[in-house]
């Protein structure tokens, strides 16, 4: 018998193993679901699976009475909206004062101790103020996001252009480049494989900054659904509406990562 | 005229001195190859003549005027690694000198511009072996083929003086040979000033035309760094000698040995 440490899983067992932990959350959830309701069948804290299946079928596959628009997909679309503008102004932003920073000392020293200091605020802290300056429109939301986002991949950015070989820059400029040359040539599209890295490491702290402003200030969205029917303990709709948000996440970070794997092919091979 | 003139030139960083009273002239068209034991200044004169590094004292000059302070595209130059681009095929890697000097605002060409540079470029690879894998990424190849596209890409751009750092170093030893063969053609057909720094002696005695020592003359137990090193030996490679060979490696040995001491105490 070998030891443990040197054990390893072939495909399908890890498959297996994998989806073990998942089947056993749902096994207790389900007994424990079915213990409450024979105690009183009106309990709303651990709705049976056919109480989910009617409230699903009333969010996702039906027209609301009142708005005459499918409340799930409604909402989903304002809420990806917001998300997909924030995450894409921060990134641009970031990728440009990342790159200018790492690139000129100069830039470097004038910008670096701001967004040091800027990056310390939580973001959620200053959303009052946000609310006051921008209203309580798309605007404040999508600036949170950014406000939240932006000095991080700035900061890394700054950070992935340090780290690329001084020889490279010499050369480029021995071949002739000017700075601008330099970065157009070199530096930026090194840093487009590495602004999706930060971009996917940046999506779970995005929907939080979305959810919170939702929560607080909004009339659709996922966030602001879940906070609606919490009034009513609906965890019929809380739930699945947690289970689609991370649905979406996680085929954000896929579609991101694949779209690496397929336009930068050299990065996965460096 | 000499090329390049250096005349009474000092290095110190603060208290401490690399170089002290280094002179030397250049013309056009040798080979010269360095040799020294490390930290002995070889990679700081080298920075100086790529512009990386100012002198403290004394004048660096190029055809009478002192050395532009950045580097340019008449010094190419060739590091022991990292100097071809990862993100651009090989290709790519050779026509990048000719499009940033013709693409002033987008570094890039099209149509039929890139089809004139293309053709140019490829002639270049084929010229130092590569034509086989040029639409390979730069990272995909070997260390040797590396430094034969990192050669190329500089060549393409006809500088004057090509810079070489160790460019063989991290190479087995049989690449090395071939890389030699390659360099000593590409010196003739293209017209260039060679400077090549190695650690390797014999590889200096082989490919150079001139051969430099740079040695501290001067070794101090007390303050190491109160010396700095200067140019020992200055051969012309064709009247070498054997005596002079067996001295320079005796001095060689002997600074190797005090450094060493130095870092073990």
């Amino acid at each position: 018998m070998r030891r443990l440490l040197n054990l390893r899983p072939d495909r399908g067992s890890r498959l297996l193993l994998g989806l073990l932990p998942f089947v056993a959350l749902l096994i207790v959830y389900l007994i424990a679901s079915d213990m409450r309701l024979e105690e009183n069948p009106n309990d709303k804290m651990l709705p049976a699976i056919s109480t989910f299946a009617d409230s699903i079928a009333q969010f996702a596959f039906q027209e609301d009475k009142r708005t005459g628009v499918i409340t799930l997909w409604a909402d989903t679309a304002s809420s990806l909206q917001r998300l997909c503008i924030g995450l894409a102004l921060a990134a641009l932003g970031g990728l440009i004062f990342g790159i200018l920073t790492g690139v000129l000392p100069y830039a470097s020293a004038a910008l670096s101790p701001l967004i040091a200091a800027l990056s310390m605020i939580p973001p959620l802290a200053i959303l009052p103020i946000l609310f006051i300056i921008f209203g309580l429109g798309e605007l404040s939301k999508v600036i949170l996001i950014v406000i939240g986002v932006a000095p991080f991949v700035m900061r890394d950015i700054g950070m992935r252009v340090a780290e690329l070989p001084a020889e490279q820059l010499i050369k480029v400029q021995t071949l002739g480049a000017s700075t601008w040359q330099a970065v157009l040539r070199v530096v930026l599209p090194q840093m487009l494989p590495r602004l999706i890295d930060a971009v996917r490491l940046s999506l779970g702290p995005a929907w939080l900054f979305l959810i919170a402003a939702e929560a607080i200030a909004a009339t659709d969205g996922l966030g602001y659904r879940i906070f609606l029917v919490r009034r009513y303990l609906a965890m019929d709709i809380i739930l699945p509406y947690v289970v689609w948000i991370t649905v979406l996440a996680f085929m954000m970070d896929l579609l991101l990562r694949m779209l690496s794997r397929k336009v930068f092919p050299w990065y996965q091979r460096a | 005229m000499n090329m390049i003139s250096v005349r009474k030139l000092w290095k110190e960083y603060g208290d401490q001195v690399v170089l002290e009273n280094v002179s030397l002239e250049v013309k056009e068209r040798e080979f010269i190859t360095v040799v020294g034991a490390s930290g002995c200044g070889k990679s700081t004169f080298l920075r100086m003549l790529l512009g990386q590094e100012t002198p403290t004292r004394g004048e660096f000059l190029i055809d009478g005027k002192p050395l532009p302070d950045e580097p340019g595209p008449d010094r190419g130059i060739v590091f022991q690694r990292y100097s071809v681009f990862p993100h651009l095929t090989v290709l790519e890697n050779v026509m990048l000198g000719l499009e940033l000097e013709r693409a002033p605002l987008l570094g890039k060409l099209f149509g039929r511009k890139r089809g004139e540079i293309r053709e140019r470029a490829t002639a270049m690879l084929d010229e130092v072996g590569l034509y086989h894998a040029r639409d390979k990424y730069a990272t995909e190849l070997s260390g040797g083929m590396q430094q034969r596209l990192s050669i190329a890409q500089s060549v393409i751009k006809q500088p004057r003086i090509l810079l070489l750092d160790e460019p063989f170093g991290a190479l087995d030893p049989g690449i090395s040979a071939d890389m030699h063969k390659l360099i000593l053609r590409l010196w003739e057909e293209h017209h260039m000033t060679i400077f090549m720094v190695t650690h390797d002696i014999k590889e200096g005695f082989d490919l150079g035309t001139r051969l430099l020592v740079f040695d501290k003359a001067r070794l101090d137990a007390q303050a190491p760094n109160a010396y700095g090193a200067t140019i020992t030996y200055d051969i012309p490679l064709h009247v070498t000698s054997q005596k002079m060979l067996q001295e320079m490696a005796e001095a060689k040995a002997r600074t190797e040995r005090f450094t060493d001491g130095l870092a073990a105490a």
